[in-house]
């Protein structure tokens, strides 16, 4: 039995949105995962994430490339990037963020991929592993861009997965 | 209208310390399949992976690492298993992710191939493509810690399988 639910998507109009958030997550799934196709309006690339509206206790640590270098690097803070104002036009971004056993009451680890190709210098490939030091089960996850907003037609998708 | 797909086969929460886990009678209706881990360990470990109770020297893998300071990229071969952590090892408090996909699991024609996503937050990440130099199906596949140890209660695995048609 297939057991990856679409549970909700948030698709951005025009003007831009300064957030996306899925509220209310059922407690239903074992795992979520969220896909994400995003542009900000600013032309910076960072953006982060809250888990039950605060981004407090958390860390990540990076592996990147650049097309010309690799890299690693520690935050204090769960952050993914995404495609610039200025980078070329009509190109997205795309995260895909894996959180296991989201309801229980240990430490919520994540997996986050991102790449931002666009056909030119500055595209970036992102590893991430977050940590999230709290025990409290996800029932809201909140992704802020740290300056400017979702651009219009920027998309995320969450979904439920059931391990039985 | 496709069929949707993404099933799980077994899931396994360990109820008291194992030293290893073991996923067999794998079925062979699938195209690839994906394991996923949530785990601690009694102590800092490293993780392999053998297939089909096989530890000949049929193992390879290729790393690209980060422990959150600098990036690293190294590679194994000719070994009896797969480690699937570089510096990412397991530690005893913030639990590490793991995603292991792995490709055309029951052809009989090719060598399988797998893809690891390793995700400790104490220590690293890493990106590993690994080799199993073997036509044979998988019907089972373990997961080893390192030095004895043993991952810790409340560790979850979940095999999910993934059908291409």
């Amino acid at each position: 039995m297939s057991t990856k639910t679409l549970i909700q998507t948030i698709s951005v109009g025009a003007g831009g949105a300064a957030s996306i958030d899925f509220t209310s997550i059922p407690a239903t799934f074992d795992d979520l995962v969220l896909e994400l196709s995003a542009r900000n309006t600013a032309d910076t690339p960072d953006a982060h994430i809250a888990f039950n509206g605060v981004s407090t206790s958390m860390a990540d640590k990076w592996l990147y490339g650049n097309g010309s270098a690799a890299g690693s690097l520690s935050n204090a803070g769960i952050y993914f990037e995404m495609v610039r104002s200025t980078y070329t036009a009509n190109v997205f971004s795309s995260t895909s963020i894996y959180i296991p056993n989201y309801r229980s009451a240990n430490y919520k680890s994540v997996s986050i991929e991102t790449v931002t190709e666009n056909n030119a210098a500055g595209a970036l490939m992102l590893l991430d592993a977050g940590l999230w030091s709290n025990t409290s089960a996800i029932n809201q996850i909140t992704l802020v861009p740290d300056s400017g907003s979702f651009a219009q037609y920027s998309l995320a998708s969450l979904y439920g997965i059931k391990n039985s | 209208m496709g069929t949707p797909t993404y099933d799980p086969i077994q899931t396994v929460t360990l109820g008291s310390p194992a030293n290893s886990v073991t996923f067999s009678s794998i079925p062979a209706t699938y195209t690839d399949l994906i394991l996923v881990m949530d785990a601690t360990a009694d102590a800092t470990a490293d993780c392999s992976l053998t297939f089909n109770g096989d530890s000949s020297a049929l193992y390879s893998r290729t790393v690209l690492d980060g422990n959150g300071s600098s990036a690293t990229s190294a590679r194994s071969s000719g070994g009896t298993n797969i480690p699937i952590n570089y510096n990412g090892a397991l530690v005893t408090t913030n639990p590490i992710v793991n995603t292991i996909n792995i490709m055309s699991y029951a052809n009989t024609s090719v060598n399988k191939t797998i893809l690891v996503r390793n995700n400790s937050p104490s220590l690293g990440l890493a990106l590993i493509a690994g080799l199993y130099r073997s036509t044979s199906a998988i019907s089972s596949l373990t997961l080893v810690l390192s030095g004895g140890h043993n991952f810790a209660t409340g560790s979850k695995f979940t095999l999910f399988g993934v059908k291409s048609a």
